[in-house]
């Protein structure tokens, strides 16, 4: 069984708890009403909450580089994407 | 009559070859969904009160009740995979179980929330919406297309566990088919020679299908690990759309 890493369970409680818990900050801080900054604090925190699960639930961390590299390049070409999307739009 | 001696079978297990083709293939979903939130994004730089106004019609608890219990859901599923790391079968059962439960309850919250939008005659080409701006019927489009899009994958996934759940909760076994033209006589015999068993298929069949079924699960237990994980792959993959989902459409106003 030396394929498969044997992770503690409190290490997935911990995750589980932090997703919790960022999913009643991302709640607060949305009804602080900050204006432009909602959007960004709202994406961040998303994206923290979506890293952890990649990196802990579905195991990235303990995997090679080539899957780390693998999701690497589909957030870069997702990035090309939205800046010329955005590009496109904005300046019409 | 001649006698057909079983092959040996050659066992290719590749764990990490396997959970990388998942993985590929989850970035293909993963750039799926993505085309639709770039959609959203700029509709809601196009009309951003309408959006606005939007997302505060849809009830933030109602959405935070469904990430909790999707957060959970991936919770028990990473757990049963580690009971079945450790051989824990039961345990490893009663996980995945809890599993498709919790992802039933979000599809039950989830058709009470879209029928109290439908109820308000809010879907998408309703006449009540026909009246309301362009911009709104956006919002409701993208509402019902991105969480529809979501709740189907919720559904495969579901149906995916559900074949786990089956495969872990029966005795392990493993199946051989051998090709066999005309009559057969089927002999079992042991590793160390000693003859076991001897019969014969009088039918004119074409082959015989060997099923074993193990009292230990060891020899079983590598390849339903890496089957539950890649299940478990595509399972914490429709957390992490909701995870996005939920502050896009709830909460940004």
């Amino acid at each position: 069984m030396e394929e498969h890493t044997r992770i503690p369970y409190s290490k997935y409680l911990m995750v589980w708890f932090a997703l919790v818990l960022f999913t009643g900050v991302t709640i607060m801080v949305a009804g602080l009403q900050v204006g432009g900054w909602s959007t960004f604090a709202a994406i961040f925190i998303a994206a923290i909450k979506g890293t952890l699960v990649l990196f802990y639930f579905m195991h990235l961390r303990y995997e090679s580089g080539l899957f780390k590299l693998a999701l690497t390049v589909a957030m870069l070409t997702l990035a090309v994407i939205m800046a010329l999307t955005f590009a496109d739009v904005s300046f019409r | 009559m001649t006698a057909v001696a079983i092959p040996h079978i050659e066992e290719h297990h590749d764990p990490e070859g396997s959970r990388f083709g998942m993985w590929l293939f989850l970035l293909t979903e993963i750039l799926l969904f993505a085309g639709i939130f770039l959609l959203y994004a700029v509709y809601r730089y196009q009309f951003p009160e309408d959006f606005h106004y939007g997302a505060t019609t849809l009830h933030t608890l109602v959405g935070a009740i469904n990430t909790i219990i999707l957060l959970t859901s991936s919770l028990t599923m990473v757990l049963s995979i580690a009971k079945l790391v450790r051989g824990d079968r039961k345990g490893a059962v009663v996980m995945l179980g809890a599993t498709i439960a919790l992802g039933l309850s979000f599809l039950v919250v989830k058709i009470f929330e879209w029928g109290d939008k439908i109820g308000h005659g809010l879907f998408p080409g309703s006449e009540e919406l026909m009246e309301h701006t362009a911009g709104e019927n956006m919002f409701y489009g993208l509402y019902f297309g991105m969480t529809g899009l979501h709740a189907l994958h919720v559904i495969v996934g579901l149906g995916v566990l559900a074949v786990m759940l089956y495969r872990l909760a029966r005795k392990p076994r493993m199946t051989v088919r051998l090709p066999a033209p005309g009559n057969v006589a089927l002999s079992l015999a042991s590793g160390d020679g000693r003859k076991l068993w001897d019969g014969t298929a009088d039918a004119d069949v074409d082959g015989v299908e060997v099923s074993l079924t193990y009292s230990k699960n060891e020899e079983m237990l590598d390849k339903e690990v890496t089957r539950l994980e890649n299940a478990g792959l595509y399972w914490h993959l429709v957390d992490v759309i909701w995870i996005f989902l939920f502050p896009f459409l709830y909460l940004i106003t």
